[in-house]
């Protein structure tokens, strides 16, 4: 029985969340000590804090398949959970190095920024650890909150307000969604313990509840991922909010949507995989069909870019539709490289940003050869990667979803899967075209300042080196499907 | 004794309220007591079911939902009285708004 | 027979201020009707045996949350915001979960308890409690406890980043 104080092993356990919680904090209270120019020593505590984490984070990865349970059953340390721990504090980093010079430009530059930012990540590597509803559902709700305010923090900006408040509105929709369903999974089993609902689940009392729970739960779930039907809120959001928030809300929070989405699909829902195989597999076809398809018309980078993200969820889902260990992998593979490839993609908008000019036209990418080799050409990295193309992690990434879609015998999903790069292939082509091919409307030449030439870095190495240097990547996949989500 | 049935009934009808609210009302602020009509009625089922396996933590969650709807709140409304504030003073260098 | 009568009272006294709540086009009636559905649906909390959230949903939700609402409802000028944000495109999202919940109610109606397979609950088993819950929230669920601190800890940041008066206009507009 837990007692009411925890032991050092226990709070060992969340140290990685506890170190973020507590350089969020005192990057609150040091930021009333900095000078106006002196900011980026906020950003600079972040990445410590990041650091340290991810330091605690790596003395949890010898944890053995099953996972280590902690606080009664509340919490889960596996595989799985370092896996995706690691995935966030990266995306985490990388964006804290993104938005000093953002902020610096929007003269928004102050510590909540980056004290967020770090709650956001305690939030997300609860919600990949939590094998309780309480906790998923407070840890979820931190993240989200963290996000909301985040996508507002232009207060100037009308555009970010707006946006903040359609986030809002939607995700708070979703939660209630998601509480209901979970309202229910807890009705059947009389416990909020993952593991309970999940014996519950396989001898169900009624017809009625497990049907109930599941398209309450999935709906508020896709709604996070931001699958069709329930995607409206993503473009908006993605074209409002400050781009290297863009990028957090578009690489992390998938991320740990789709973490706590594997968990409540594999370890609750899987004794009904009948029952929502097809539906699962559906809602993957249209969020691919209208995210590819709505993605040929636009004419902001931000934009395009959301509605291709939305592509990609499609695939990632067919990795949950095919089931086997080659498409679980895949998932876990395709959110790693996607956290790479998508903000590195994001990182030349946000160079594009300068005083006067906000950047994320489709028309202020061009001529961007002649103006920045570098990021002009790392752009076509990316996008490349983006398309599935190889010799990117991109097109290992959706090798395995294809793979995986014939092992388990889903030939139409897996014709329409590959089918779908063509118009993929069209629409990130459109921005080559235009960084290459058309006459540069202003001449300024977008400089690349050290921390972005960092995250910059580090995103091609992982683009590239994933699929020619393939096996330690790989690996780190297949490591973090060790334990009790796959049995 | 009454059915734990009707109770869950009443918690249905309660949410489909505030979904239909949800999506069929203009104002927002109206959206936001909608979905605490939402979550109103997932107290209301998680306190039943707590009640008939007699066991607590469904209402321990109930405290938590509450506590979730606060904060929700706080920061919605925050962004709402920014955006009423920020109206008038429009921002010539975005002149494009999201398509809403 | 007075449980019966209890129920019926509140559970229609509930539903509807509720259907008022999204009826009605003036957002303070909503709010007052919202407020008596909150607490219709505290009176049921009460039959329920969850004399602490009957205290809690009063006390936070109606005193607390309610009133925010109201306050905001009071500052925001509505004819303006009425226009700001607009949802008609998710209609048929609607119709999903509203048929969702529908097919749930016939079902609970049809079947009735016995078929929902609820235990039966024992009569004395959840009372009183609020020492229970209190013992229950610091034991088994400690850690949510803490991370909701988090969380109000973002909100109050949120709020105080997005409310607080702006500094001047930046010098390049």
């Amino acid at each position: 029985m837990p007692t009411l104080f925890p032991n050092p092993e226990e709070l060992a356990l969340i140290l990685p969340q506890i170190w973020l919680a507590a350089f969020g904090l005192a990057i609150l209270l040091l930021d009333f000590l900095l000078g106006p120019r002196q900011k980026w020593v906020n950003a600079f505590g972040a990445l410590l804090g990041v650091a340290a984490s991810g330091v605690a984070l790596w003395r949890l990865r010898g944890v053995h398949a099953v996972g280590v349970p902690g606080f009664g059953g509340a919490i889960v340390v596996d595989p799985f959970f370092v896996f995706f721990g690691f995935l966030f504090l990266a995306s985490t980093a990388l964006v804290i190095l993104l938005s000093v010079r953002y902020l610096e430009v929007e003269e928004e530059h102050r510590g909540e920024y980056y004290a967020l930012m770090l709650f956001a990540t305690v939030g997300m590597m609860f919600l990949a650890a939590g094998t309780d509803l309480v906790v998923i559902f407070v840890a979820l709700e931190t993240m989200a909150a963290s996000f909301y305010v985040l996508t507002g923090y232009l207060r100037r900006d009308k555009r970010s307000n707006e946006a903040a408040l359609k986030y809002l509105l939607l995700g708070a929709f979703s939660s209630g969604l998601l509480a209901y369903g979970f309202s229910v999974l807890y009705g059947m089993a009389g416990s909020t313990r993952l593991t309970e609902i999940g014996y519950a689940f396989r001898t169900p009392s009624n017809e009625i509840f497990p049907v109930v729970a599941l398209v309450a739960v999935a709906a508020g779930l896709f709604f996070k991922v931001a699958a069709v039907p329930f995607h409206q809120w993503a473009p908006d959001v993605y074209e409002g909010a400050p781009t290297p928030v863009t990028a957090y809300v578009s690489v992390a929070s998938k991320a740990a949507s789709f973490a706590v989405l594997m968990r409540l699909f594999l370890v609750v829902f899987e004794p009904m995989r009948a029952n929502w195989e097809l539906l699962l597999g559906g809602i993957a076809l249209a969020t691919m069909t209208w995210g590819n398809l709505a993605a040929l018309t636009q004419t902001n980078v931000k934009r395009l870019l959301a509605y291709s993200s939305i592509a990609h969820v499609g695939y990632i889902l067919l990795g949950l539709v095919a089931g086997n260990e080659t498409g679980l992998k895949g998932m876990a593979f395709y959110l790693f490289a996607y956290a790479f490839m998508n903000t590195g993609a994001f990182a030349i908008v946000i160079l594009l940003r300068r005083k006067g000019v906000i950047g994320d036209e489709l028309d202020d990418m061009n001529g961007l050869i002649y103006r920045n080799p570098t990021a002009a050409v790392l752009m076509v990295i990316f996008l490349i990667s983006l398309a599935g193309i190889p010799p990117t992690a991109g097109f290992l990434g959706k090798y395995f979803i294809f793979l995986s879609l014939i092992e388990s015998q889903h030939y139409l999903l897996a014709v329409f899967a590959v089918l779908y790069i063509v118009p993929a292939v069209y629409y990130y082509f459109r921005i080559v075209v235009h960084m290459w091919l058309r006459e540069a409307t202003d001449a300024t030449r977008p400089a690349i300042s050290p921390a972005q030439a960092v995250a910059l870095a580090a995103c091609t190495l992982v683009t590239l080196g994933a699929l020619l240097y393939a096996e330690p990547f790989v690996r780190l996949a297949t490591y973090s499907l060790l334990g009790s989500v796959v049995r | 004794m009454v059915s734990p049935s009707y109770y869950l009934t009443l918690s249905a009808i309660l949410f489909g309220l505030g979904v239909i609210g949800f999506l069929f009302k203009r104002n927002i602020i109206t959206l936001f007591m909608s979905i605490e009509l939402m979550l109103n009625a997932v107290n209301l089922a998680f306190v039943t079911f707590s009640r008939q396996w007699g066991e607590l933590s469904g209402q321990v969650y109930v405290f938590f939902v509450i506590i979730v709807a606060a904060a929700e709140a706080a920061v919605g409304l925050a962004i709402i009285l920014l955006l009423a504030r920020n109206r008038q003073t429009l921002n010539v260098e975005r002149i494009n708004l999201l398509k809403l | 027979m007075v449980e019966q009568f209890t129920f019926y009272f509140f559970a229609a006294l509930a539903v509807i201020s509720a259907v008022l709540v999204v009826t009605v086009r003036n957002a303070v009636y909503s709010a007052v009707f919202l407020i008596t559905t909150l607490l219709a649906t505290a009176g049921i909390f009460l039959q329920l045996r969850a004399e602490f959230l009957f205290v809690v949903q009063i006390i936070l939700y109606v005193g607390g949350i309610m009133v925010l609402f109201v306050f905001v409802v009071m500052l925001v000028d509505l004819d303006v915001a009425l226009r700001q944000v607009q949802f008609n495109r998710q209609k048929w999202v609607a119709l999903l979960v509203v048929l969702a919940v529908a097919g749930q109610l016939v079902f609970a109606l049809a079947l009735g308890s016995e078929a929902l397979g609820l235990p039966a609950a024992a009569p004395e088993s959840l009372e009183p409690n609020t020492e229970s819950v209190g013992l229950r929230l610091f034991e088994s669920y400690m850690l949510p406890f803490e991370i909701a601190s988090i969380l109000l800890l973002v909100a109050m940041i949120g709020a105080v980043l997005l409310g607080k008066r702006q500094k001047p206009p930046r010098s390049e507009a």
